[in-house]
């Protein structure tokens, strides 16, 4: 399992109520089912993962993110998790509120565009980042709102949120380290668990 | 056209259908008893040793048992639903046992206006008792009761199938798996019920008229009524299009559509095989079918007593059972905490799309109908 999935996992509760929005494959909350005895949905839209989700025996929800979640009603959930989902949503400040209006607890991960590849290929190439951990030409990506950890960090302190968490997670998915001084440039992949705070 | 001889690779084949009378009765929602009825079904595929994996159809508005497979050699036609049920389809007869009934009140075989009503010993006719959902949900288990299959391990129904699908997980939790529930509403809109009620006053304006002296009849005209909104703009513009089939439309003489020569075909084919007085009941079936109303409208409490798991599914173009309406079905099982799959499937067909074999809903149906085979051998 990739290791932000694991990571994701440990911060969940036995027998939660978990929505895993943008749930891909189902693969965390297959794994949550059998390891946490959660009751867990995932929301996703793309035919191919939703397939793979009915093969693995994870609920599964067709929903496009982009036309909002109106239809989750408040503290419905214990935690929602959305990994490497917010940076292709159109207003993710919006979604970010509705994580934490529907839950009192959510994870979110993202690619930093802080990362130092990034800046030097706009800075000494000129041209738009392509890396690792966001392959995308800027004509193809779905990613159309990137941000930098220093970037989400304001977000979090703007909306008044409680960062229970914040570590990095190296492109490879293989290790998970606490945030630091320079992970917002050496860092590829953010990974938050967020209360409401306030 | 010259009979087709049936495929027998992915086909069920031949199939007999089979009565089964009841003679203790049954009391319907409405008050009224009917002192003995009979219910004709087919079934497809084996039933296993311990009688887990049946699977019952139910049928919508003009359906019947005959979902599957060939009554003889040459009929021309399968069954209504042949593309969906047979070996390796998505309703796959190598692993499940089939029911298909057609339910009480019906014109096919079981007991319905055209029945004799034992204490006048003339038809019903339009004295037939009301019928509810509910009522051919009870009949549909006493039938199961006579086929010895305590549970079945998934209920499956589009649109007015849906809701039987739907009241079946409400009515009886231990008797069933899985609904699942195609092209369905939790109940039906006002201009759901204004489109059954012009093809009410459609049927009714015969007896008004004494007859149709040859033209097409009502049920005709209300079958024609139906049958558009079953189909999208996009569907019927690609199918006919302004296409004439005869007269000259620069003149204004004596033209006729394709669509408006289609629709007249339908209607009077549907007029001379189905039953006005069934179609009638049916609709008004359909426009009482509100299982949340006993529950003072909230569908998450409704369904709090089920323990089935749910697959819905909805259909882009459907707009006489829009997707929306899907997802306050969806909505409600996932509030109430119900294991639930939706898929909305994208397609021109409009609310007949439930019964075309489209790549990806039948993809979706299969993937989960085999998990649920799946679950029965663990």
């Amino acid at each position: 399992m990739r290791v932000d999935l694991k990571h994701a996992a440990a911060f969940v509760e036995d027998n939660a109520r978990v929505l895993d929005l943008g749930c891909g494959d189902g693969e965390l909350l297959q794994y949550l089912q059998e390891s946490k005895s959660i009751r867990g949905y995932g929301v996703e839209r793309d035919q191919d993962a939703i397939e793979s989700c009915i093969q693995r025996g994870v609920n599964v929800i067709e929903h496009d993110l982009n036309s909002g979640l109106d239809r989750f009603p408040d503290d419905s959930f214990d935690i929602v998790v959305m990994t490497e989902t917010l940076q292709a949503l159109e207003s993710p400040r919006t979604l970010l509120r509705e994580l934490l209006r529907i839950a009192n607890r959510c994870i979110v991960s993202f690619p930093n565009f802080g990362h130092w590849r990034c800046r030097f290929q706009l800075l000494f190439r000129g041209r738009m980042p392509v890396a690792e951990h966001l392959p995308h030409a800027w004509y193809n990506t779905p990613n159309i709102h990137l941000c930098t950890f220093r970037d989400f960090d304001e977000l979090c302190q703007l909306e008044g949120l409680e960062v229970v968490e914040r570590s990095v997670i190296d492109p490879n998915y293989r290790k998970v380290k606490s945030k630091s001084t320079f992970s917002n440039l050496f860092g590829t992949t953010g990974f938050y668990v967020l209360g409401r705070g306030r | 056209m010259k009979a087709s001889v049936p495929d027998t690779r992915d086909s069920v084949g031949i199939v007999e259908p089979q009565l089964l009378r009841f003679e203790q009765g049954v009391t319907l929602q409405c008050g009224e008893v009917l002192p003995n009825f009979e219910l004709i079904y087919e079934t497809y595929g084996q039933l296993n040793a311990d009688r887990s994996n049946a699977i019952l159809i139910c049928h919508a508005l003009s359906g019947h048992h005959h979902a599957a497979g060939y009554h003889h050699e040459n009929e021309t036609r399968p069954g209504w639903w042949d593309n969906c049920i047979g070996p390796g389809k998505p309703i796959d007869t190598s692993k499940f046992h089939v029911v298909s009934l057609n339910n009480l009140g019906g014109c096919h075989g079981s007991t319905g206006p055209r029945s004799t009503n034992p204490s006048t010993g003339e038809p019903y006719g339009e004295t037939f008792p009301t019928v509810t959902v509910r009522d051919w949900v009870n009949t549909q288990a006493i039938l199961a009761d006579a086929l010895n299959i305590e549970k079945f391990a998934a209920v499956v129904g589009g649109s007015l199938g849906g809701m039987q699908a739907l009241q079946w997980a409400i009515d009886f939790p231990d008797r069933i798996g899985h609904a699942v529930l195609i092209a369905c509403a939790p109940k039906l809109s006002a201009q759901n019920i204004a489109f059954n009620e012009i093809a009410r006053l459609a049927i009714k304006m015969d007896s008004v008229d004494g007859s149709s002296d040859g033209a097409l009849p009502g049920l005709g005209l209300a079958r024609m009524i139906g049958h558009v909104t079953y189909l999208s703009d996009d569907s019927m513009g690609t199918k006919f299009g302004r296409e004439v089939k005869s007269g000259d439309i620069e003149q204004g003489k004596d033209v006729q559509f394709q669509v408006e020569s289609y629709l007249h075909y339908q209607g009077s084919r549907f007029a001379q095989t189905f039953d006005p007085n069934t179609y009638v009941l049916v609709t008004r079936a359909l426009d009482y079918f509100d299982p949340a109303m006993e529950h003072n409208d909230n569908l998450e409490n409704t369904l709090r007593r089920v323990k089935a798991k749910f697959l819905v599914i909805s259909f882009s173009s459907d707009w006489r059972f829009s997707p929306e309406r899907s997802d306050e079905i969806v909505d409600a099982l996932v509030a109430a905490g119900k294991p639930t799959v939706s898929a909305n499937i994208t397609s021109s067909f409009g609310h007949d799309s439930f019964l075309m074999d489209i790549p990806r809903y039948f993809n979706v149906l299969k993937k989960y109908l085999a998990s649920v085979a799946e679950e029965l051998d663990a």
